[in-house]
């Protein structure tokens, strides 16, 4: 540095001292960043970090099994586990059951594996029709035909006491499936 | 007039803004400028300034809770005094913006405007662009109703199919395991906070290069850009056939931008805001949810893609679209500027034009949705009725009640999913009608768990007798044939 020329008139030992105090103004304020950027980013991706593993799931009652005739498939709701206080009526949650036969259950999940648009029963047809592209599923939730890649997304479900409970608590999408859980069998299937 | 003229030279003496403004607004533009194909930029920004005071305004009642924003919106639409003119200004103000973003964008190009040097001027208004696209989808979560509702459970799904990171992108869009309270909120901040600050800096920024590079002159065919001397060419051009901005070209825009104001104000008045429809209850299904105008042409598409294509068609061409935009100053960085003589800009130009509009027309019919209540509210036309046998007419009900009506029309009524089939017997022989039916295929489910027998033979009967009285039902001649050769061995077979 001192060899090269200098083109304005300065007084080098000052200058260098007040270039180490700004340097070292740079690294405390990095510093300060530093330490105020971690709760930041912890607040920041609070919601991603919370769901790490079954964060968000538990199980849920959907009703008596009785509520769910053999053979049938009918419409359940269940309030999220997961609640905030300005959640309104979103917590409300949809699920198509059908009760193959005794005990043995399917709960789908009422969206649309496509993209995940509310599905409708009919029994008639013993189809599940999606409004928004075209997707539909045979009544074990099979793909059919239209878009969607794959089935219906299916909650885990155990029955204690004669009472219907889902394993739930997140909204499932294609590429994070959270009945891809039931890939370990229900206690009871 | 004098109080006046000293009050100014009070605050200029402090401020010192009057000369940097008037070399600003007397800035020398090229004479052909001043044309009406150059008021698009203008017109943008003045929809831009549209969009914030009506926000403003609607923030005054609007409340961003899950539980309350829907109400909010009603208080709007019904109970404060012209909350509904407001809410419906700012609604058809964000079309008005989309459409005319796009209008300046197409212009731009056309003009050959994003040639050296003003390539990062392009890549700003990109960047514009992709931000005034995501004022119109946050835009549309805050009507926080249900096609809001579902809308960001699709976007929830478009998100979670980045390989990796999906799954964690969802929870860091919803603010949680669901479409809920804090998804709102964090639209909300978006829509409110994070991209009108990023827009006001980046349309500042985008005015700012304007002025200090100088509008982009009329392109003359065979007036060529080229790097080392189209500064000085077109410094020449503003000293020898310039005029200063204001008030040679400015009028023009200033017309524009009233007749655009008055345009939003008398689509808002005589056409009203845009919903909210239902409630945002996910229990309550009976919904079609649909996106706005703006994104119904990605709406057609996701319909229309082959499932296998869909998700590396979401995650690879828009990074790939942006890119290419971006890159686009650089690859065509010198050279014709004229459309004139950039026909391949030009077929450019009218492909997307054409795609987006027949994406978007199509998305206006949803022929690829089943109709939901065809199958108990279009009854089969009487003329397909008429003169039939019992069995075809037992055909015809099981069309409808399994619901075969919700994808195929009659007499024009139904859903559009599969084929009409007012035709059909001339189309499929009764051994591929039954097959049809029994096995499904080319996107048809297959019905053969949910049909009797008895039942898939009345529905093929009836089918059997669609055909125009003019044209007669296919048949298979193979089989005729078999069937005569076999008849002398065989006398009992009919």
């Amino acid at each position: 540095m001192s060899t090269k020329p200098v083109i304005a008139p300065s007084t080098e030992g000052t200058l260098s001292r007040r270039g180490f105090f700004m340097k070292l103004g740079i690294l405390f304020n990095g510093l300060a960043a530093m330490v105020v950027a971690v709760p930041i980013m912890r607040f920041l991706l609070s919601s991603v970090a919370r769901g790490q593993g079954k964060g968000y799931l538990s199980w849920v009652r959907l009703g008596d099994v009785t509520n769910f005739p053999e053979g049938e498939t009918r419409m359940a709701t269940y309030r999220n586990p997961f609640v905030m206080p300005t959640d309104g009526k979103t917590v409300d949650t949809a699920c198509w059951v059908r009760r193959v036969a005794g005990d043995q259950f399917q709960v789908f999940a009422i969206n649309c594996a496509h993209l995940g648009c509310p599905v409708r029963w009919f029994p008639q047809s013993g189809l599940f029709m999606c409004p928004c592209h075209g997707g539909a599923y045979y009544r074990d939730g099979s793909r059919a035909s239209g878009p969607p890649e794959r089935g219906l997304f299916e909650y885990p479900y155990k029955i204690e006491n004669g009472v219907l409970t889902i394993n739930a608590g997140q909204l499932p999408t294609p590429g994070d499936p959270v009945a891809g859980l039931s890939a370990e069998k229900p206690p009871c299937a | 007039m004098r109080v006046i003229k000293k009050i100014g030279e009070w605050f200029d003496h402090r401020l010192q803004l009057a000369a940097p403004i008037r070399e600003v607004a007397e800035h020398p533009v090229p004479r052909n400028t001043a044309s009406w194909f150059y008021v698009f930029g203008s017109a943008a920004l003045t929809v831009f300034l549209i969009q914030i005071v009506t926000g403003i305004l609607l923030a005054l009642i609007y409340v961003p809770s899950a539980g309350e924003a829907w109400s909010s919106l009603q208080a709007l639409n019904h109970q404060v005094t012209l909350g509904w003119f407001i809410r419906a200004m700012h609604g058809w103000g964000s079309n008005f913006m989309v459409a005319i973003v796009l209008i300046h964008m197409a212009q731009v190009f056309l003009f050959g405007a994003h040639k050296y040097p003003r390539e990062l001027t392009w890549i700003i208004g990109v960047f514009l662009l992709l931000m005034t696209l995501g004022m119109a989808f946050t835009g549309q979560v805050m009507r926080f109703d249900q096609d809001a509702y579902w809308g960001l459970g699709i976007g929830a799904s478009i998100a979670s199919r980045v390989p990796i990171l999906g799954p964690a992108a969802v929870k860091l869009m919803l603010g949680g395991p669901i479409i809920a309270g804090a998804t709102l909120s964090r639209f909300f901040t978006l829509h409110v906070f994070v991209i009108p600050g990023l827009l006001i800096a980046f349309v500042g920024l985008h005015l700012l290069m304007v002025i200090k590079l100088g509008i982009n002159e009329w392109p003359m065919p065979g007036r060529i850009v080229k790097r080392a001397t189209y500064e000085a060419q077109y410094h020449a051009l503003t000293k020898s056939d310039g005029a200063p901005f204001v008030p040679y070209a400015i009028w023009k825009d200033m017309f524009f931008a009233a007749f655009i104001i008055l345009a939003v104000a008398a689509c808002a008045y005589y056409l009203g805001p845009f919903g909210p429809s239902g409630q945002p209850d996910p229990t309550i299904i009976q919904t079609a949810p649909k996106p706005d105008y703006f994104f119904l042409w990605l709406y057609a598409l996701l319909s229309l893609l082959p499932p296998s294509l869909e998700t590396p068609f979401l995650l690879i061409c828009p990074p790939l679209v942006i890119i290419g935009l971006i890159l686009l100053p650089f690859l065509s960085g010198e050279g014709e500027k004229s459309w004139r003589r950039r026909p391949i800009a030009v077929i450019t130009v009218l492909m997307i034009a054409i795609t987006l509009g027949t994406f978007t027309r199509l998305a206006q019919f949803v022929p690829w949705s089943p109709h939901m209540n065809a199958w108990s509210g279009d009854p089969v036309p009487d003329r397909y009725i008429h003169g039939t046998t019992a069995l075809e007419r037992q055909g015809a009900l099981v069309f409808q009640v399994k619901q075969c009506r919700n994808c195929h029309s009659l007499g024009d009524t139904g859903g559009q999913r599969g084929p009409a089939l007012d035709s059909v017997a001339v189309r499929l022989t009764r051994d591929q009608l039954i097959r049809q039916v029994i096995q499904g295929g080319g996107n048809m489910p297959a019905y053969g768990n949910n049909l009797s027998p008895a039942e898939t033979t009345a529905l093929v009967a009836f089918l059997e007798t669609l055909h125009p009285a003019t044209q007669s039902p296919a048949r298979d001649a193979a089989r005729d044939l078999v069937l005569s050769e076999s008849e002398p061995k065989s006398a009992t077979q009919p």
